[in-house]
């Protein structure tokens, strides 16, 4: 029992990590931009299988390195192209654009790579078990958590301690303000998509490993990314890691005693706070109107 | 809105409405396909009494219209069989969870406001999708069907005859849309618009903006309710696709694309994307890469619909 009720919190901190990862890359795009990327789960699936066809050439920590980079030019385009002309628009646009794209990546990744689950390689010696009581804990499992914890670490580091990092900062408190101290927002903000949907698609490398390809792979962990940005509180980027982390343990605990209510229990967290901490965990007060 | 204008555009859409199944098959459409645009036009017109009306984005309205869609099926399986009553207990699913949900969100505004509402939409969908001793799951809600209206004096045979059943959703539809046009023409409508352009100075004109959007909010999940409930209706079928979070997508984009400002926007939307979908399926298996294209055309080209009024663009 013990073995099992470790097994699901282990696999719901995996997963969780990835609503992190990818909620992280939603909530710095709405932070700056005010644009909910719909489109979020989609780059994910391209990023899972842009991993899948590089690894056949440079193998799989090749590609681990390059999808996710393919995937954030991607990122840059479609923001350059499709979402700049939306900018201080009412929101409804970029959320309608964006959903049609969702249909349009995940659709195309199916024409393309058909609908099916075509195999993904992790390398032999990271799929083996550590150790034989807790079974569950293969090095793969570990690799994936070091790499996000790696990711995440990083991305704050670039946040607080990097120009970059500042004005994005700075451009979701007051973006006119920063425009007329001199930066050009418009890169700005296309360097903040791109680096979201870098985080994406490192998510979609990973997850092909551990969730199995296909092209609802993204969509399936787009729902509980966004319950994690409205638990963990709008506006704060540790609060989005926190919510993705805590409704992925949730969701491996309720796996052990009730599976049925394994997504549901989501939203009674999301209800929950909703009545008893209206702006989320961390969130800041502002935020709310 | 221009009085007269209004005055022909309804007389219009009328005599559409109601000579349509004689005359549909002669364009390339069939019954059932206008009963679709029917059902469909009445949920977006509901999304867009809070969406074009209030000034307030909802992208989780599939989660009602597939409420109202559930609650009536499995009221007429499974406790009355009787399709008023199965109706009516499905518009009221919709109506409840559409009272507890918007009391949680109310106060969120904007961006947030529309995330909160995609974030709950999918609850109901994991609900159905799960809950297999009752929804069926995957599989859905089958092996019942529409039962004829009994009067006493005599029997509307909704279930044998389509026509007759296309004309039971016509007076639904005419009786929901004409609340809603009463609702916008009333001092309630006023405070609603007035909310829209500008919500600091409604609220500084003492009106009570939470429950105002409130209010709102429930109307339009009740009439989605009730456009759920005519669907699965129509199809003697539900399943979990009546309430996941694309149709939410597709309700708004009927709006957009119709014109979410003029009240009869989106049953334009409706009537063009729901025939725009049955041609594109029946030709290419890659549909959805194609409706995915029609979301982004709209958005670039007719932000403003095609029913949309020379209104200058609403700043975020």
């Amino acid at each position: 029992m013990a073995q099992l009720l470790l097994f699901d919190i282990s696999n719901g901190l995996i997963t969780g990590a990835f609503y992190a990862l990818m909620a992280l890359g939603l909530s710095m795009i709405l932070n700056l931009s005010g644009v909910i990327n719909f489109a979020h789960g989609g780059f994910l699936t391209l990023g899972a299988y842009f991993a899948y066809v590089l690894q056949q050439k440079i193998g799989f920590f090749g590609a681990l390195l390059i999808a996710p980079m393919i995937t954030a030019l991607l990122g840059l385009l479609v923001e350059r192209v499709l979402i700049r002309p939306l900018y201080g628009r009412d929101p409804l646009y970029s959320l309608l654009l964006t959903f049609g794209l969702a249909f349009i990546l995940v659709d195309g990744v199916r024409i393309i790579w058909g609908p099916g689950s075509p195999p993904y390689q992790v390398p032999e010696w990271l799929t083996s078990p550590l150790s034989s009581t807790y079974f569950f804990l293969t090095g793969y499992r570990v690799f994936m958590v070091v790499l996000v914890v790696t990711a995440v670490a990083a991305l704050f580091y670039v946040l607080n301690y990097t120009k970059l990092g500042l004005r994005i900062r700075a451009g979701t408190k007051d973006l006119e303000t920063l425009s007329t101290l001199g930066v050009n927002t418009r890169i700005l903000r296309n360097l903040n998509f791109g680096l979201g949907i870098y985080l994406a698609g490192l998510a979609g490398a990973l997850a092909a490993g551990f969730l199995g390809l296909s092209p609802a792979l993204g969509t399936a962990l787009l729902m509980p990314s966004f319950v994690a940005i409205i638990i963990g509180g709008l506006g704060s980027l540790l609060g989005t890691l926190l919510g993705g982390l805590l409704i992925g343990v949730a969701v491996g605990l309720t796996t052990v005693f009730y599976p049925a209510a394994s997504e549901a229990v989501i939203y009674v967290m999301l209800g929950l706070v909703l009545v008893l901490r209206p702006r989320g965990l961390l969130g800041e007060e502002g935020r709310l109107h | 809105m221009n009085g007269l204008k209004q005055h022909y555009a309804k007389i219009i859409v009328w005599a559409i409405l109601l000579t349509i199944p004689y005359w549909f098959t002669y364009i390339g459409g069939y019954l059932g396909l206008a009963n679709e645009i029917v059902i469909y036009a009445l949920a977006a017109m509901a999304l867009n009494f809070l969406l074009g009306f209030t000034g307030v984005l909802s992208f989780g309205h599939a989660a009602f219209f597939g409420l109202g869609a559930y609650g009536t099926a499995l009221t007429i399986k499974f406790l009355v069989p009787s399709t008023l009553v199965g109706l009516a207990v499905g518009v009221l699913t919709a109506t409840v969870a559409g009272m507890v949900i918007g009391a949680l969100i109310i106060k969120r505004r904007g961006v947030y406001f529309a995330m909160a509402t995609i974030a709950f939409g999918q609850l109901f969908f994991f609900i159905a999708n799960r809950w297999n001793s009752v929804t069926g799951g995957d599989d859905g809600v089958g092996n019942w069907h529409r039962m004829p209206i009994n009067l006493g004096f005599t029997t509307i045979p909704l279930f044998h005859n389509s026509l007759v059943y296309y004309y039971f959703t016509l007076l639904l539809f005419a009786l929901a849309v004409g609340a809603m046009g009463l609702l916008l023409d009333g001092p309630f409508g006023r405070s609603l618009m007035a909310i829209r352009e500008n919500e600091r100075r409604a609220r500084f004109l003492g009106i009570n903006i939470e429950l105002h959007v409130w209010i709102s909010f429930v109307i339009s999940t009740a009439i989605c309710g009730l456009a759920g409930g005519m669907l699965a209706l129509l199809d003697n079928f539900v399943n979990p696709r009546d309430l996941r979070f694309d149709l939410s997508g597709v309700l708004v984009v009927m709006a957009v694309m119709g014109g979410m400002r003029s009240f009869w926007g989106p049953l334009l939307g409706a009537a063009i994307f729901q025939w725009l979908r049955e041609v594109l399926s029946s030709h290419t298996p890659n549909w959805q890469t194609y409706i995915g294209i029609v979301f982004v055309l709209v958005v670039l080209f007719f932000r403003r619909g095609i029913l949309g009024f020379k209104l200058s663009t609403v700043k975020s």
